[in-house]
């Protein structure tokens, strides 16, 4: 039994189109423990499915090193595959296949025998809550019963591992809640390890250790909570009357650390709510801006990403001074 | 606010930017809207929001009179959108997810064929680009091809094509899936910016941390409305029940025994889920169950460290609306 599920060190993907190279992803360090629910997190285009399809050996590796349950991503990507189950994004199943003919095409893909199909068939079909729905085409199914499937099947050789791009991708609400809810009760109950990529950042609270991702680069890992607590300070809320006037009133006051836009009301990021409450409503009331009652608030993921992000931003506009820059490593 | 009063006719002078009056629609038998009354105050920023085929796109189509009503209606700043499509065209931004741009043009070139499309004469239009170009962030790239643009840049052209001619009202269908969080708050900006100036958006998200962003929202299920309010109202009067943060050293064991307890109905539990190193549970009543959460996972050996009520998430409020 492996302790690490997926490890990667320092790796590397750099896709060359012509005389152009992209960095996809940039010196990756991150490791998934078995039993964990790992939250690759990050917008589109950050690098999440690159990242996903090194760790399995679909995409060659530029540098550094992956591996799955030991086994090397590049080495030994056959290995991996028997005992990992991967959706794609954009995952499509055969449409004029039934669920019960998709689940016997996925089954025989991946040499389950007849007998542990007669078994895990119904099971996972029950778990997916698709039981009754066996006979019908996978074309009509609605969005969320697809991702269900496509949970399913890539259950079915009772994989360690699950590798999931995207999941959730377009789905409502409550099909996400229920996709998510799936999930909780693999990990609870078999002690599944699942490496799931998402631009939900609210989704990142599902997740045992979470990693952000931003241009390629990890910018933050820990559990939720963890990286919650890696912003210091704390948050005002408060709904301004103008936007632009109290942005800019507020600059320069002390102990700000920072101020984001949250629709019609700021986030007023700053060291110490008891000490800075005064000052803030000092400065909105002389600049003669009217606000509704400020108030303290919990830094959510959402805030703690923007946050971390523009931190990154600005460490490597101050790297682009320097002289010694990686240019394969330049963000788009 | 009085807007979901409007039930009875309203002169038409004195109708709310959006109006929808007993709308309902069906397709054969089948309702997909049912009797749907509810209106959007000037200026104001409106969610519109339910799972996917609860109605929504519908009630949007018949807002923008591509689908005409079964029975009720709907009038947009004062035009009946059944019937004086045309004339309401004139005044209405629409954006839809896919950002309809072109991406062989640049996007100065964008905005002026959406401005010819909509009738602007080229002084107007001149200026009217040179404002988007600057509302879009997207001085110094006027000249790049659309398709070079990131996500949040194609995001902010869009809208700004939506709204070259000056629409008093404006749709916006999922205008930020796929667009990454910096983007999306700084779209939100402009959807405000906008609102301040007296228009009136109607949006549309799968992303209920979005819908906390909106003043107002209304949830349509199975072809009801079934919430109609502002997010904070929404969270304190709507929810179902109470939600319970358990926090144990072991959320696996303790998700095992809890859902097993659900099962067997030793507890009322109406939702349990893993949330990452915690469990979150739905209780009717959670002063009531705290005390039976922690004796059940005691008696299997599982030691609580603590038992919090936290405060439903829009998407919670969401789920419990929705659920039939």
């Amino acid at each position: 039994m492996h302790e690490i599920a997926i490890s990667t060190e320092g790796m590397v993907k750099i896709f060359k189109t012509g005389k152009e190279e992209r960095c996809a992803v940039d010196n990756l360090s991150l490791q998934v423990g078995c039993g964990e629910t790992y939250g690759l997190i990050g917008p589109d285009g950050a690098g999440k499915t690159t990242t996903t399809r090194v760790i399995l050996g679909l995409l060659t590796r530029t540098a550094g090193k992956s591996s799955v349950l030991g086994f090397d991503s590049m080495l030994e990507p056959y290995a991996i595959r028997e005992r990992v189950g991967y959706i794609a994004q954009q995952n499509v199943l055969p449409a004029d296949l039934t669920v019960l003919e998709n689940m016997r095409f996925f089954a025989s893909v991946q040499s389950v025998s007849k007998e542990d199909q007669k078994k895990r068939i119904p099971e996972l079909l029950g778990f997916a809550g698709l039981s009754d729905f066996t006979g019908r085409l996978t074309g009509k199914l609605s969005g969320g019963m697809k991702k269900k499937l496509a949970l399913a099947c890539s259950l079915i050789h009772s994989p360690q591992v699950v590798l999931l791009d995207e999941p959730t991708l377009g789905v409502d609400p409550v099909s996400r809640r229920e996709f998510w809810n799936l999930l909780g009760n693999l990990r609870a109950e078999r002690g599944l390890t699942i490496f799931v990529c998402t631009p939900y950042m609210d989704e990142a609270e599902r997740c045992t250790q979470i990693g952000l991702i931003y241009a390629g680069k990890l910018i933050a890992s820990g559990s939720p909570a963890q990286i919650k607590g890696m912003i210091p300070g704390q948050v005002i809320e408060l709904t301004p009357s103008n936007m632009e006037a109290a942005e800019k009133l507020l600059d320069g006051t002390d102990g700000l650390l920072e101020v984001q836009s949250y629709g019609e009301k700021l986030h007023v990021l700053v060291d110490d709510f008891t000490r800075r409450k005064a000052q803030v409503e000092a400065r909105l009331d002389a600049g003669g801006v009217a606000y509704d009652a400020l108030r303290q608030i919990e830094i959510r993921m959402e805030e703690a990403f923007i946050s971390l992000v523009s931190q990154q931003a600005g460490r490597d506009n101050a790297a682009q001074v320097a002289p010694a820059v990686n240019q394969a490593g330049g963000t788009p | 606010m009085t807007a979901q009063l409007f039930s009875t006719r309203v002169e038409p002078e004195k109708r709310p930017p959006i109006l929808v009056e007993n709308l309902t629609k069906k397709f054969g038998d089948f309702v997909a809207v049912d009797h749907v009354s509810f209106a959007v105050n000037a200026g104001e920023v409106f969610g519109w929001l339910g799972p996917n085929g609860a109605g929504k796109t519908t009630t949007i189509r018949m807002l923008l009179g591509l689908l005409h009503p079964t029975s009720g209606s709907t009038y947009v700043l004062g035009y009946d959108s059944a019937r004086q499509t045309k004339a309401m065209h004139a005044v209405v931004g629409y954006m839809s997810q896919q950002f309809t741009l072109y991406n062989d043009l640049t996007p100065a070139e964008n905005i002026r064929f959406y401005g010819m499309v909509y009738g602007l004469r080229p002084a107007a239009l001149r200026a009217r680009q040179a404002e988007i170009i600057h509302m879009a962030g997207l001085e110094g790239r006027e000249k790049s091809l659309t398709r070079s643009l990131a996500g949040g840049w194609k995001q902010r052209l869009a809208l700004g094509c939506a709204i070259v001619h000056r629409p008093g009202v404006v749709f916006l269908d999922e205008p930020t899936a796929g667009v990454d969080p910096l983007s999306r708050r700084e779209f939100w900006k402009l959807i405000y910016a906008m609102a301040k100036e007296g228009v009136t958006v109607l949006v549309t998200t799968h992303y209920m941390d979005e819908a906390e962003l909106c003043q107002r929202v209304g949830f349509i299920s199975q072809g009801h409305l079934v919430a109609l309010d502002t997010p904070a109202q929404l969270k304190r009067l709507q929810m179902r029940g109470e939600v319970l943060e358990i926090t144990v050293d072991n959320a696996e064991a303790a998700m095992r025994v809890l859902k097993a307890a659900q099962t067997s109905r030793i507890l009322p539990l109406d939702e349990i889920a893993l949330y990452g190193a915690q469990v979150h549970a739905v209780v009717n009543n959670a002063e009531q169950s705290v005390e039976a959460v922690r004796a059940i996972l005691a008696a299997q050996g599982i030691a609580v460290r603590s038992i919090n009520r936290i405060a439903p998430t829009l998407e919670d409020v969401f789920i419990s609306a929705v659920k039939v």
